[in-house]
């Protein structure tokens, strides 16, 4: 049951959102986040769309992970949408019912909120669909490389951020073993009210977490018998090149993104 | 002899509907009798764990059914956690499993689920402690001061505190030393002889198998390969090999011996054996 939760949905392929650069994707996607927070018309957030529909095409993503991408954030969508949609003044005003009203500015609001949110989720959501979490941290060490200069421990944080993806399905099915070990001695986890619940989870998180602190201890010993010192000197497998396409992926993003800003200046 | 639990064409297929779709079981149906030490072998991934984790409803068969003292035990669902009671689990490497400020607490935490208390409960989990071997004074002390052996038989304790009729035990003696495994063994088979309690062992080495139980099932890709005696099983000692898995020690030399053309009977699998069939011929080779 566990084990079919998907943590980084990564979904492996040979296309040509999956062969860029992972840089050049973080950056796209910074792009397409500011362009989308900038979009405030019809027209803007229809370039937005068009544009999210062309990625999702190229990626050759099938559009029903793209949806079950929104379901976690579902509750919030919905909550933005009426609080928008009731709270908002201004316009001509279509319905009244003691302190909800119904304006042309609210239903224009509370339908761009709702297209943004959806948009930045889609948008990220289709980042990790195409890139793996490993060329995620390695990218995000590379770009955040001049941080160093600021005594930012950037490798640090980049190795961290390696290792707990690594370790996120280990301790996933370390917890499965250790839930069917406890229900094999009688544990109830599923009957109970909420204090009772939260009790039944002491004989899961114990055992988990002594098991967590044993692998850490491990893998550092591990580490350092490799002599791993941190990042200096330290050369890698996959070294990250910028190719012709990056630059022209790039420069597509950074017209639509000036184009978008400016629209969404005029107000269209 | 009366059967205490029943497996009728057990399936259980994994990931159903994904491309990762496969059989992890496949039609397996054997009895097991009341009172019988059954020995499980197979290779890793030839389904003996999910095998184990049906008798005690902790996974529900795709197909099939897994009878206890002739009721199916999905017939209720809601009530499985009796079955697990009475089907007694103990998982490879159990030591991972505790969890209590002593010993003593984490031995209990399956009779006070089982709703146990007073006395009842002081007298199970002292004899669940006896029974594999732990001091009195260990039990007031924090399960991770123990050894890593002492903190294998405190988890088995905390299995046998429930007073399961049947026993599994999943490769118990993984990763101790000979002497720890060797003590081990014999507190399993002193717990068979005094409480004559139902015991299937899941198990790498044939030699512990071939030393310990009354019957044999050797499982192979998801289905059982042979169902017998340790006599009738080794007596097919070559197919054993050819199939991939290991024999005795004592049978691996009867073969070579018997390829050099020396008399020896199949059935021969345990060192006591061996020497005496040596020594037989050797009386009647050289003549004194």
């Amino acid at each position: 049951m566990l084990k079919d939760i998907t943590l980084g949905q990564y979904f492996p392929g040979d296309t040509i959102a999956h062969r860029l650069d992972p840089r050049t994707k973080i950056l796209l996607t910074t792009l397409y986040i500011v362009a989308l927070f900038s979009a405030n018309g019809f027209v803007s957030y229809a370039v937005m769309i068009a544009c999210l529909i062309l990625s999702v095409r190229l990626a050759n993503v099938p559009p029903r992970a793209m949806v079950r991408g929104l379901r976690p954030v579902l509750f919030i969508i919905v909550f933005t949408a009426v609080l928008n949609l009731f709270f908002t003044p201004g316009g001509r005003e279509f319905f009244r019912w003691g302190f909800l009203t119904v304006t042309e500015t609210g239903i224009k609001t509370a339908l761009f909120m709702v297209l943004r949110i959806m948009l930045l989720i889609m948008g990220t959501f289709l980042m990790t669909y195409t890139t793996s979490p490993i060329s995620l941290t390695d990218a995000l060490e590379s770009l955040l490389n001049g941080l160093k200069r600021f005594r930012v421990p950037v490798h640090e944080l980049s190795m961290m951020m390696s290792i707990a993806l690594r370790f996120i399905p280990t301790l996933i099915e370390e917890t499965d073993k250790i839930m069917s070990a406890q229900k094999a001695r009688g544990a109830d986890l599923e009957g109970g009210n909420l204090m009772q619940r939260a009790k039944a989870m002491i004989p899961i998180l114990v055992p988990l977490f002594v098991s967590a602190f044993r692998r850490a201890d491990e893998l550092a010993t591990a580490m350092e018998c490799r002599c791993y010192h941190g990042g200096e000197g330290r050369t890698r497998l996959h070294v990250l090149r910028y190719q012709r396409r990056d630059y022209n992926a790039l420069a597509i993003g950074g017209v639509i993104c000036v184009c978008v800003f400016v629209l969404g200046r005029l107000g269209w | 002899m009366e059967s205490i639990l029943q497996i009728r064409h057990l399936t259980h297929t994994y990931s159903i509907g994904t491309p990762f779709e496969r059989d992890a079981v496949r039609d397996v149906s054997f009895e097991v009798g009341r009172g019988e030490f059954l020995g499980i072998i197979g290779h890793t991934g030839s389904g003996k764990s999910t095998l184990i984790q049906h008798l005690n409803g902790l996974l529900r068969p795709t197909e099939g059914q897994v009878l206890l003292s002739g009721r199916d035990i999905w017939a209720e669902p809601k009530k499985i956690r009796d079955v697990r009671f009475r089907v007694g689990l103990v998982f490879q490497y159990p030591e991972y499993q505790l969890f209590e400020e002593t010993v003593y607490k984490d031995i209990a935490f399956g009779p006070v689920n089982q709703g146990r208390q007073g006395a009842e409960l002081d007298r199970c989990v002292r004899d669940a402690a006896r029974l594999v071997g732990l001091r009195e004074d260990q039990l007031d002390k924090s399960p991770f001061e123990l050894s890593g052996g002492q903190k294998r038989r405190a988890a088995l304790a905390g299995v046998l505190a429930m007073e399961p009729d049947v026993l599994i035990l999943d490769e118990p003696t993984a990763g101790l030393d000979p002497v720890g495994r060797e003590t081990l063994m014999e507190n399993i088979r002193a717990y068979h002889r005094e409480q004559g309690k139902t015991i299937l062992l899941v198990s790498h080495s044939m030699d512990e198998i071939a030393r310990n139980v009354d019957r044999i099932l050797v499982m192979k890709s998801a289905r059982i390969l042979m169902d017998g005696t340790p006599p009738e099983v080794f007596s097919r000692s070559e197919e054993l090999l050819s199939a991939g898995l290991d024999i005795p020690h004592a049978a691996r030399i009867a073969i070579a011996l018997r390829r050099r053309g020396l008399d020896i009977p199949p059935d021969v699998y345990t060192v006591d054996a061996l020497e005496r069939e040596i020594l037989r011929l050797r009386k009647e080779t050289v003549p004194c």
